[in-house]
């Protein structure tokens, strides 16, 4: 039932509203609202049933293992929102006066240096409200940097075949050519192609490492040379950075600039589709150019950097300063992990994706790239089970909802057939594990003796497996109907 | 180890699988010159315990002010049970739902949103969200460019009371698309844009952007901008408050054909101040224009069986299929605070939207009137206004609003940061969170303020 269907003509939740009074009369007739609004009409009891039955009905981190690959869906530690939701902060107006702001203002600071430390890049803006918003900042910087040099010959962006669907989207938001760069059978980025690709035209080269095939790149510094010698630079993808934090940094790799998702690497809830954070940071080459605003300390006090203080800034990205209550909490997130707790991600993150490959490599199951090392994520195909069994990776992923777990990622990247990506994250106990690569041995035995229990999976969950083309063919986007 | 569940046995046991020595082991595909020891210039980590203490300060030196301040984000009242409901692990835990039939809650919850957004804004359709209004509004200039079915249409009317922000991140997002924005002026004693100066445009204009109300509070008229711009074979983009919507006529209904797309910052409806996010974009528009919309969208559609069941739809449209033809580049949202906003308006409703909306006109009414009896202080425009409304000061509104600070009252914003000619007005907020002694308060400081400014200033006058 929708909430629409449970609703009746004029039952309210009275108390929720301020007192009724007359529609005002200074404002001219014309200029009024004459229509009603399709909105509940419903009792607070109503509402509250209905939304937490609702919930009831998601896999969710707090419920359910989540091993979704390329989105680090982690623990959400508890004391982190409780203390983000305190008072001071959640009723904070985004243009009080600095002085008024010093508390909120201190934990950004910190957060810019964290970020500066665990990237090997020196200057931070948190000002970006999602990854995607951080590579467009990113890209977008880069193009400043060279339009600045009076270089208006670089139209191309390159981005291996493997990346996330956002880079490419991205670097044409940013006006942009985009080049693809193919990939090498063991993962790596075909050097002799980028060599091909480079050129006066490159304005820089989008890159994820470890890569989106879970594996880390090698020749990175020969990418770096080749690109930074024929004029571009390099943006970093950060998606991945959980994998990496405290073993190595993409500064030092030779990235200019990068984001972080703040959602990911840095425990913040993904509250059912965002709000994430995509801060970006930029060596000295490009820091005249980061987003706006972002926060000094100078003579004891925290203050907002604005376009006066930053005339070469790409500019604004949000109304305020960007998802504020998002970098509270991995402010918070990474203080409380501290140095050590930091580099321990990264380590068990990394052991536990190994760990699980190697059993399921064990269990008969076949890898992407069985010679390569796990980062924090690792691809399985299903190719093989697709053409003896008839079995796809969607069923077994359906299959999986069965068991009480959710999907990994799946037919992501494009380059591996019948995939799964597969990232368990550091927050999983081995149990947790051993109980994934119990399920999918299972039902890969359930593929061979009953294909259909797959075929028509799930079975268990409150709706069984949807009709997504008749969903786009006859598109139904809202509730039509009235309340009675 | 904070939030690592790992034994030393169970490590040793899984390595030994591994068949590796030790963790370090597993980081062996990194060239060894571009191995760092550690993050030596981070602080050691602090317990809970030491964190909530540290944390409680600094929440205590954001003192909690009495707010007049709005300027594209408003103080409501949030009904108790939003955050509570939306604060729920299977909310706030979940990701995007690409597993449909694992995410029913959310994607349930998306399409009821979807149905209360399009149909506050008179518009057939609305999208699970944006980041927020200012970014939403540049994502609605490039859906216009791409709807607007005159290929050379690529230049943007922006109004001149548009907020400022606003303005600045369009520039920063759409400008490297090489489209061109220009500015509507508008009329120095309404404050609204000028229908006597509107001319026939040139074929490259692709759309209009119309704020209502606009920054400075103040109300358009909205079908004679409309029509005019429809004429000029331009789109029509609304950026409205969305409590608004529930009193003033909605984009679907301006002039004679509607507005084709409605954008704006959701945060009004549920969701708190919180420094500045996160909030949300919305943008609804007309089915004919569904196939340009950026973002995602949720369909209702059936199961195997015949049962109703709701998934991603139009998913041709976004990045992670259609790559660098995508419409935007946008993945995450902001579900998490559409939920509070579903939830805020299933707990109001029509009427009760209704009543945010004419208590928070009526309470600005009540402090402009009584503000405008002060000598030296006059309304800084004529249109009637929403919530929001700009106060001519007889000094720097730098200088009013340093003195309420001073009495924990965020006196509003002062719109000298914006231009240098306004540096003598404020632009001040009331909803419906303030009652009689708050009103009677804020009236009472402003003329003590203005009283000991104005000596000051005398006495310096003498020296």
């Amino acid at each position: 039932m929708l909430i629409f269907e449970i609703s009746a003509r004029n039952r309210r939740a009275a108390v929720q509203a301020p007192r009724p009074i007359a529609t005002p009369k200074d404002i001219p007739q014309h200029l009024l609202r004459t229509s009603r609004p399709l909105l509940p009409e419903v009792s607070e009891l109503q509402t509250v049933r209905h939304y937490t039955q609702l919930s009831q009905k998601n896999f969710s981190i707090d419920t359910q293992f989540y091993p979704l690959g390329s989105c680090t869906m982690k623990y959400n530690p508890r004391g982190v929102h409780a203390l983000a939701s305190l008072e001071g902060f959640i009723s904070h107006h985004p243009l009080t006066p600095e002085a008024h702001s010093q508390g909120y203002l201190k934990s950004a600071y910190e957060l810019q240096d964290i970020l500066a430390h665990v990237t090997g890049l020196n200057a931070v803006s948190l000002a970006p409200m999602a990854g995607a918003q951080g590579e467009f900042a990113g890209v977008a910087m880069i193009r400043a940097y060279h339009l600045a040099r009076g270089d208006t010959a670089r139209t191309e962006f390159l981005v291996p075949d493997a990346a996330h669907g956002t880079n490419p989207a991205t670097a044409v938001m940013c006006g942009f050519k985009v080049k693809e760069i193919p990939t090498d059978k063991n993962g790596d980025v075909d050097l002799d192609a980028l060599k091909q690709a480079v050129g006066p035209h490159t304005a820089g080269i989008m890159l994820t490492n470890p890569s989106t095939l879970g594996v880390f790149e090698r020749q990175i510094r020969t990418i770096a040379k080749t690109v930074h010698e024929a004029g571009g630079l390099l943006y970093y993808d950060g998606a991945n950075l959980n994998a990496i934090l405290g073993k190595t940094r993409p500064g030092d790799m030779g990235f200019d600039v990068m984001h972080i998702n703040l959602h990911k690497t840095f425990a913040t809830p993904h509250g059912g589709g965002g709000p994430g954070s995509g801060p970006v940071a930029a060596n000295d080459r490009l820091k005249p150019f980061l987003p706006i605003p972002r926060v000094a300390f100078e003579n004891q006090t925290y203050r907002w950097l604005t376009e006066k203080d930053c005339p070469q800034s790409i500019g604004r990205l949000s109304a305020f300063v960007g998802n504020a209550g998002i970098i509270l909490r991995a402010s918070i997130y990474a203080r409380l992990l501290g140095r050590e707790g930091l580099c321990r991600v990264a380590e068990y993150a990394t052991l536990n994706a190994n760990y699980l490959m190697v059993r399921l490599q064990k269990a008969g199951f076949t890898l992407a790239f069985p010679t390569r090392r796990a980062s924090h994520e690792f691809i399985i195909t299903f190719k093989q089970e697709a053409k003896t069994l008839g079995i796809t990776a969607k069923d077994i992923a359906k299959r999986l909802l069965d068991y009480g777990m959710h999907a990994p990622t799946t037919y992501f990247p494009l380059l591996v057939a019948e995939c799964f990506l597969i990232e368990p994250t550091e927050t999983e106990s081995k149990e947790e594990l051993d109980r994934f690569v119990d399920a999918l041995i299972a039902i890969l035995e359930e593929a061979k003796t009953s294909p259909e229990l797959l075929k028509q999976a799930p079975h268990t969950l409150p709706v069984r497996r949807l009709d997504d083309l008749k969903a786009a063919k006859d598109l139904d986007l809202r509730w039509q109907g009235t309340i009675a | 180890m904070p939030f690592i569940p790992h034994t030393d046995e169970d490590l040793a046991q899984m390595l030994a699988v591994i068949g590796a020595p030790n963790i370090e082991a597993l980081f062996d595909e990194i060239p060894k010159d571009l191995r760092i020891q550690g993050l030596p210039d981070i602080a050691s980590g602090l317990t809970e315990m030491e964190m909530t203490r540290e944390m409680k300060q600094r929440a205590a030196q954001d003192t909690v002010l009495a707010c007049f301040l709005g300027a594209g984000a408003y103080e409501h009242h949030i009904p108790a049970a939003v955050w509570q409901l939306a604060s729920r692990g299977e909310f706030l835990t979940a990701y995007t739902p690409y597993q449909a039939e694992a995410s029913q809650g959310t994607l349930q919850l998306l399409y009821e949103y979807q149905t209360m957004m399009a149909s506050l804004m008179g518009l057939e359709v609305s999208n699970a969200s944006l980041y927020d209004g200012a970014s939403a509004l540049a994502e609605a200039v490039l859906m216009a460019v791409r709807a607007n079915p005159k290929l050379s249409a690529r230049r943007i009317l922006l109004p001149a009371n548009l907020h400022p922000h606003y303005r600045k991140t369009v520039e920063t997002l759409v400008l490297p698309q090489g489209l061109q924005l220009d500015i509507l002026p508008i009329n120095e004693h309404s404050g609204t844009l000028d229908l006597a100066i509107l001319k026939t445009e040139q074929e490259d204009l692709a759309a209009l952007v119309i704020a209502q109300p606009n920054f400075y509070g103040g109300i358009e008229e909205v079908d004679a901008l409309c029509d005019w711009a429809q004429a000029q074979g331009a789109l029509v983009i609304a950026v409205v408050n969305p409590t608004a919507m529930a009193l003033l006529k909605e984009p679907g209904a301006w002039g004679k054909n509607g507005a084709d797309i409605a954008c704006g910052e959701g945060q009004a409806l549920g969701v708190p101040l919180a420094g500045g996010g996160p909030y949300f974009g919305f943008l609804c528009t007309k089915m004919a224009y569904v196939r340009q919309m950026p973002g995602r969208l949720v369909g209702r559609t059936v199961d195997q069986i015949g049962n109703t069941g709701f998934s991603l739809t139009l998913q041709a449209r976004e990045q992670h299929i259609r790559r660098s033809k995508a419409t935007s580049n946008i993945c995450t949202n902001q579900g998490l605070a559409v939920t509070a906003a579903t939830i805020y308006m299933s707990l109001l409703g029509a009427t009760g939207l209704a009543d945010v909306a004419k208590a928070s006109h009526a309470k600005a009414q009540q402090l402009a009137a009584a503000l405008i009896k002060l000598p030296g202080v006059s309304l800084g425009f004529k249109a009637p206004f929403f919530h929001e409304f700009v106060l001519k000061l007889p000094c720097p509104a730098a200088s009013l609003i340093k003195a309420l600070l001073a009495q924990d009252i965020l006196a509003g914003f002062d719109l000298g940061l914006v231009s240098e000619q306004f540096k003598n007005a404020v632009l001040i907020c009331v909803t419906e969170t303030k009652n009689n002694a708050d009103i009677t308060a804020y009236v009472a400081a402003v003329e003590s303020a203005l009283s000991s400014i104005s000596i000051e200033e005398t006495s310096h006058a003498h020296i």
